[in-house]
């Protein structure tokens, strides 16, 4: 499919190639491996929200599963971080499977009970009956794989798989399918599509990358705190970002973390408050004034944004 | 076990005034007001205030915060909500939007009040009704333990209580027994056709959302006896729990919240009591199960399957 292949050289290959090179020439890598981190998961996001409609308010249990599979892997089994990595995505996809009973619920009730799902995944793991096996709330340290700069390229390489999904949901039939489902779902089935099994395969997509998100997140920061990695932070930031883009495109979530992110880290954490205040009302502006996110500018004069 | 019980009920009884709200809010206009426990904690501010500067019973604060949040609820209203309803998905956007909201509330109330935990000493709430008490029923005029079944507990969980069922009765009598209440049944069974029969749906609406904050900060006003004390970031938990209540009933009717609110009650009270370690998994465990098992709630029609 000849889209598929220019889209993903025009938007992912340069991405892929500045974020590759970034280190050599700005000192802040853990900045740079944030944004990564923010590009896997604003797309991972758009990949069940812009793609399907449904909004994963707890999309970080599948972070924290992945980063908290890793770390189980790497104390208990003494197993090699990559190796590790890809546990984190089975264990986020393992999440994914076992909350599918979630996807028979409508809107907003879906958004709540992943919240839930997620708060109830960050008890169990900070649980202190469970201290033999996850450190409870005391927190791991992986001292043994750290290695930020292989965790970079890590992190490099599950963007590019991110991405590399994202560009075949854009331009296959499959994609089409499932935004068929977002706005009709008794219309598409009608029309022959197996409306479950869709949005279960794009769920579970979308679980996957999380979790490798989180398991080479694990890797890089290698000592962090159940509330460290089941932060809601990232859920809110990854679908804001989104949002902001404008989602079912692949450039609108990574616009997004662009300029969100940037902007996040040029105002500073020096007053916490103010930079809040700050986030709040720019979220409050975006629902109201640019709901479509920032794409909606250039597809409401007629032009095509991939 | 009769103690966790009746502490259960009480606790329970709360709980469906903290989760009432919410439920009209979300019944009548379709919004999620993740707010909503920001509101909870403006109405904790309102008995703080009201206790420290003129040293008064903080049950004053009860109709002083009602009507602020009321009048505040309709200004919002128009601010807020028609323009989000032009969007193309305003559930979902309203998620988004209210969270941003709350980030606004939790930034400017820590930018004023500062971060640090307040309480309010117990034996201040109904301070004024125990001299009434004691001159009825003789005994000193302190306002003590309260027993029941020869057990004794702290006079605010009963006052609270009362409180609570005293709201959910006002209400059940505002929907079934007034005028607007009956249109706002209306509006919350079917919207479209509501705006078929001639209804002024966003009068209907400012109304319930109105009175949906205004009954936040009533809840509000006793947060700091049943929670032992409160801070600007409280609001976010209150929200779950809100969730969990209103979910446990069902939507658009107070009679499901107020049996929501004591099953949570009781059950939070027997788990705390018996598997204390376990007790922070119950809300969100309990929320995904009813969501699955019972999506309509438990005395509910069925509303929620995709």
């Amino acid at each position: 499919m000849p889209d598929t292949l220019r889209h993903y050289l025009i938007i992912a290959v340069p991405l892929l190639i500045v974020m590759a090179v970034l280190p050599s020439v700005y000192s802040n890598h853990l900045l740079l491996f944030n944004f990564v981190i923010f590009f896997i998961l604003a797309q991972g996001v758009n990949i069940i929200y812009g793609f399907t409609g449904y909004l994963p308010f707890g999309y970080v249990g599948f972070f924290g599963a992945g980063a908290y599979g890793f770390a189980i892997m790497v104390m208990h089994l003494n197993a090699p971080a990559p190796l590790a990595v890809l546990v984190g995505g089975a264990v986020a996809v393992v999440l994914g499977l076992i909350l599918t009973p979630l996807l028979r619920l409508a809107g907003a009730y879906f958004s709540i009970a992943n919240l839930a799902a997620a708060l109830a995944v960050l008890h169990l793991v900070a649980n202190p009956a469970l201290e033999q096996i996850t450190k409870g709330p005391y927190g791991v340290a992986l001292n043994g794989t750290f290695n930020p700069t292989m965790a970079y390229a890590g992190g490099i390489l599950i963007l590019a798989l991110t991405l590399g999904i994202v560009v075949y949901l854009k331009n296959s039939s499959f994609g089409l399918a499932l935004q068929a489902v977002r706005e009709d779902s008794f219309s598409a089935s009608m029309s022959g599509v197996n409306v479950v099994k869709m949005r279960t395969v794009a769920w579970l997509a979308s679980a996957l990358v999380a979790g490798l998100a989180g398991g080479v997140f694990a890797w890089y920061v290698s000592v962090f705190y159940p509330d460290n990695v089941f932060s809601a932070d990232f859920s809110i930031f990854a679908i804001v970002f989104a949002l902001f883009g404008g989602v079912a495109t692949i450039s609108g979530p990574l616009i997004g973390v662009i300029i969100l992110y940037g902007i996040y880290n040029l105002i500073g954490f020096t007053t916490p408050q103010y930079f809040q205040l700050i986030y709040g009302l720019l979220i409050m502006a975006l629902v109201l004034f640019l709901p479509a996110g920032l794409v909606s500018l250039a597809t409401r004069r007629g032009w095509y944004v991939p | 076990m009769l103690y966790p019980l009746v502490a259960g009920v009480l606790f329970g009884l709360y709980f469906s005034l903290v989760g009432i709200g919410l439920n009209l809010v979300f019944g009548v206009m379709r919004i999620v007001n993740l707010a909503h426990g920001d509101f909870l904690m403006l109405g904790a501010f309102v008995a703080f205030g009201i206790y420290t500067a003129a040293g008064l019973d903080p049950l004053v604060g009860i109709p002083v915060a009602f009507a602020l949040f009321c009048v505040a609820g309709l200004l919002l209203y128009w601010v807020l909500v028609p323009r989000l309803q032009r969007a193309r998905d305003p559930e979902m956007l309203s998620f988004i939007l209210f969270f941003g909201f709350s980030q606004v509330i939790e930034a400017l109330t820590t930018i004023v009040f500062g971060t640090s935990e307040r309480s309010i000493p117990s034996r201040q709430l109904a301070s004024s009704l125990a001299g009434i008490r004691a001159s009825l029923f003789g005994g000193e005029a302190t306002n003590g333990p309260f027993r029941i079944f020869g057990l004794s507990f702290p006079a605010s969980w009963v006052v609270a209580a009362t409180v609570s069922v005293i709201a959910i009765i006002c209400v059940y009598l505002y929907l079934y027994r007034t005028r607007l209440g009956t249109l706002t049944r209306a509006v919350m069974s079917r919207r479209d056709e509501a705006v078929a029969t001639g209804i002024n749906v966003d009068r209907v609406s400012a109304a319930a959302f109105g009175i949906g904050l205004g009954l936040a900060a009533v809840a509000g006003v006793f947060a700091p006896f049943m929670f032992g004390s409160f801070t600007p970031a409280f609001g976010i938990d209150a929200t779950v729990t809100s969730f969990v209540v209103v979910v446990l009933g069902s939507l658009g009717n107070p009679l499901g919240t107020a049996l929501g609110g004591v099953v949570y009650g009781v059950s939070y009270m027997l788990v705390q009591t018996y598997l204390s370690s376990w007790a922070d998994l119950l809300p969100y465990v309990l929320l995904i199960a009813i969501l699955l098992l019972r999506p309509s709630g438990l005395l509910g029609r069925r509303v929620r399957v995709a």
